[in-house]
């Protein structure tokens, strides 16, 4: 089979936005269990969990554009969470903007910020240029700190009254065919519509012409200037898009938790590290996959804290339980170091053995049944 | 006059300690062309080591800390042979990945193996201070201006006069070609990580001595300060990196001690590092003394 003829086979089903029957057929599920969720799960535990999944989910397809498509790696995403959750406390709970404007403001600002690290890449490579946008992560947290009048300072800020509402829905207090739903409940359906608008966005970005651009800088980023692709233009906007879809993530994070207040630059780096472990596990190179890795590893700490009981049997020779459910309680690991360590243990072990993350596995079990079917094996979906 | 003198005491001293932690980044960098994020983890789970041999068995101090360099070489060897080896080939921002997911690992099993918030570490020159005209001098200092001096002539020697350090710069320049000539390429990627691995403990005792004897696993923190120096100074070059140690020392320590801090508020030392970083970045892409990347077409 000639080279020419793959190429073209595969190109065109990725031009589509839902390419075949099956995946078509995923997608109308994922709506109806979206729908069916919070009526099921009536718990404001896990509506808070699933949403932050959600906000998680929407600054992860921000994160897959640029590094799994543009194939730079930042490690200051974190940093834009932060700016978009005290875009929301500023604008949303100080000023009473309305819902859409707040969250205009935090995409825009996640934007800028993101046009503003662009000439970096452009001048730096690699290792350089990750610590670059390290430095972003410090920079924003002596910003957050000092300028109180905006931030709150130390003391951080509610977020509890800024807007939910739009037109006449109001995602606070949601009333739908006479029934009432919970704040909880009501965040749920916003991050996840969020995170269906943004995988649109996101979809559309990289099936069409400037994402096929954004591959060519990855691939070979010399080669695409020579053939017109301009490096300038699109690594800027891979950073003013995914930092726009970080702003707006911890826009919604924020809502979500209800109170932003500053954490030290170590945290925010290991947030920044679980956002990279997020798209690596969920699948580098795809948007479902950044969203599959938000929803099994971004709550992955409420859910080490929540379980933690459920083990307490003691290990035999150290006479102590797997996890403390309390800080008091004499665990061999605590249930925040328990999670941290999962997350580290989970991002080597899928970059040795699964680099192409679930979305790799799902990929391989697709070929696999379509073997025998007339479905064509490389018209699998590689987006 | 005084005041500037003192603080330019401090700035070396502090120049010395980044240099140090900064050293371990680049000798992992110049033989194997690897980014170690993990190098923050090293620093911390070393000084735990120090305190774990010193004070908890109460080994005399120097035998403690030789005892550790030789258990961190050990970890940071098997690390290297364990996680990055299988990766050496793989897409180019792989390994940097899973020395950010190793640092994560080595942080929390820090906080779980020493369970107590802090520790004091005990170490011979303790808090002692000798006055040279007027100025006062801090023993600790004199120690880690001492140790970082050491580490660089050591890794000069190396690289320069031994078979082992030639073996490691033909690694660095080319790994097929290394391995063509008969160099071991694997034994080269062991040896600087263990070497590296050795540093961070002297890094990491220097560090906690420094910052009062108390250690904290905020001290990987202070770690990821070094950051700037190494860049600065450029990846691939044990000099660079002590130059760009002492320079971000001093401005550090200089800022601290002449700005106000009603204007620069607080945390601002930090930032300063990164953002000087920046700048010398836009300035010169490769720091100071790196070597300047050729890309073929």
């Amino acid at each position: 089979m000639s080279s020419r003829a793959d190429a073209a086979r595969v190109a065109t089903p990725s031009m589509k936005l839902l390419p075949d029957k099956l995946t078509r057929m995923m997608f109308g599920l994922a709506v109806l269990i979206f729908l069916v969720t919070p009526l099921v799960l009536d718990d404001d535990f896990w509506m808070t969990v699933l949403a932050n999944a959600g906000a998680f989910a929407v600054a992860s397809i921000g994160l897959s554009i640029l590094t799994g498509f543009t194939g730079q790696v930042s490690l200051g995403h974190a940093a834009l969470l932060t700016i978009g959750g005290y875009t929301v406390g500023y604008f949303g709970a100080d000023h009473g903007w309305p819902m859409w404007a707040w969250m205009l403001a935090a995409i825009l600002i996640g934007a800028l910020v993101g046009v503003a690290i662009g000439p970096f890449a452009l001048r730096l490579k690699g290792n350089y240029l990750v610590v670059v946008t390290l430095a972003l992560v410090f920079i924003t947290g002596y910003v957050v700190e000092n300028w109180t009048s905006v931030t709150g300072g130390f003391d951080g800020k509610s977020v509890n009254s800024a807007s939910l509402a739009i037109g006449p829905v109001d995602f606070g207090e949601l009333h739908i065919f006479g029934r009432d739903f919970s704040r909880e409940q009501g965040i749920f359906y916003l991050c996840w519509i969020m995170v269906a608008l943004t995988a649109l966005v996101g979809r559309n970005i990289i099936r069409t012409r400037p994402g096929r651009a954004m591959r060519a800088v990855r691939d070979r980023d010399v080669a695409a200037e020579v053939i017109g692709v301009s490096n300038a233009r699109y690594k800027i906007a891979a950073f003013a898009i995914s930092s726009a879809m970080a702003g707006l993530g911890g826009a919604l994070y924020a809502i979500s938790l209800r109170f932003i207040s500053p954490s030290n630059p170590a945290a925010e780096l290991f947030l920044s590290i679980r956002f990279v472990a997020i798209i690596i596990v969920g699948g580098l190179g795809t948007i479902y996959g950044a969203v599959i890795g938000a929803l099994l590893l971004g709550p992955l700490p409420e859910l080490v804290q929540e379980f933690a009981g459920l083990f307490d049997f003691t290990i035999p020779i150290v006479d102590r339980p797997l996890v403390g459910d309390s800080p008091a309680d004499n665990g061999i690991f605590s249930a925040a170091s328990f999670s941290e360590i999962l997350f580290g243990v989970l991002l080597v072990v899928f970059l040795i053995f699964a680099p192409e993350g679930i979305a790799g596995m799902i990929r391989r079990l697709r070929r696999r049944l379509a073997g025998r079917s007339n479905v064509d094996p490389d018209n699998v979906s590689d987006n | 006059m005084e005041k500037f003198f003192q603080l330019f005491v401090a700035a070396i001293a502090l120049g010395g300690i980044y240099a140090l932690i900064a050293l371990g980044f680049v000798v992992v960098y110049k033989a194997t062309g690897t980014f170690n994020f993990a190098q923050g983890g090293f620093v911390l789970l070393g000084a735990y080591l120090v305190y774990q041999f010193g004070d908890d068995w109460s080994l005399p101090f120097f035998v403690a800390l030789i005892l550790a360099m030789v258990v961190m070489a050990g970890v940071a060897a098997g690390i290297e042979r364990v996680v990055i080896r299988p990766m050496i080939n793989g897409p180019p921002f792989t390994i940097v990945l899973i020395t950010l997911g190793v640092l994560l690992i080595i942080e929390q099993a820090v906080r779980t193996l020493w369970s107590e918030p802090a520790y004091v570490l005990t170490t011979p020159w303790g808090n002692g201070v000798t006055e040279v005209a007027g100025v006062s001098i801090r023993h600790v200092d004199m120690w880690t201006v001492g140790f970082a001096t050491l580490v660089l002539g050591g890794f000069f020697a190396i690289f320069r006069f031994t078979t082992i350090g030639i073996a490691m710069r033909a690694t660095a320049f080319d790994q097929e070609a290394a391995a063509a000539q008969g160099i071991k390429v694997g034994r080269s990627f062991s040896i600087s990580w263990a070497i590296a691995g050795a540093v961070a403990v002297v890094a990491g005792a220097m560090l906690t001595s420094r910052t009062g004897s108390v250690l904290t696993p905020g001290l990987s923190f202070i770690a990821l300060r070094a950051f700037p120096a190494m860049i600065i100074g450029g990846l691939d070059s044990p000099g660079g990196a002590v130059a760009g140690g002492v320079v971000i020392g001093v401005v550090e320590v200089m800022a601290l001690g002449y700005l106000d801090f009603d204007w620069i508020g607080s945390g601002f030392e930090v930032v300063l590092a990164y953002v000087l970083m920046i700048i010398v970045l836009l300035w010169r892409p490769n720091g100071l003394f790196g070597t300047r990347a050729v890309q073929r077409v």
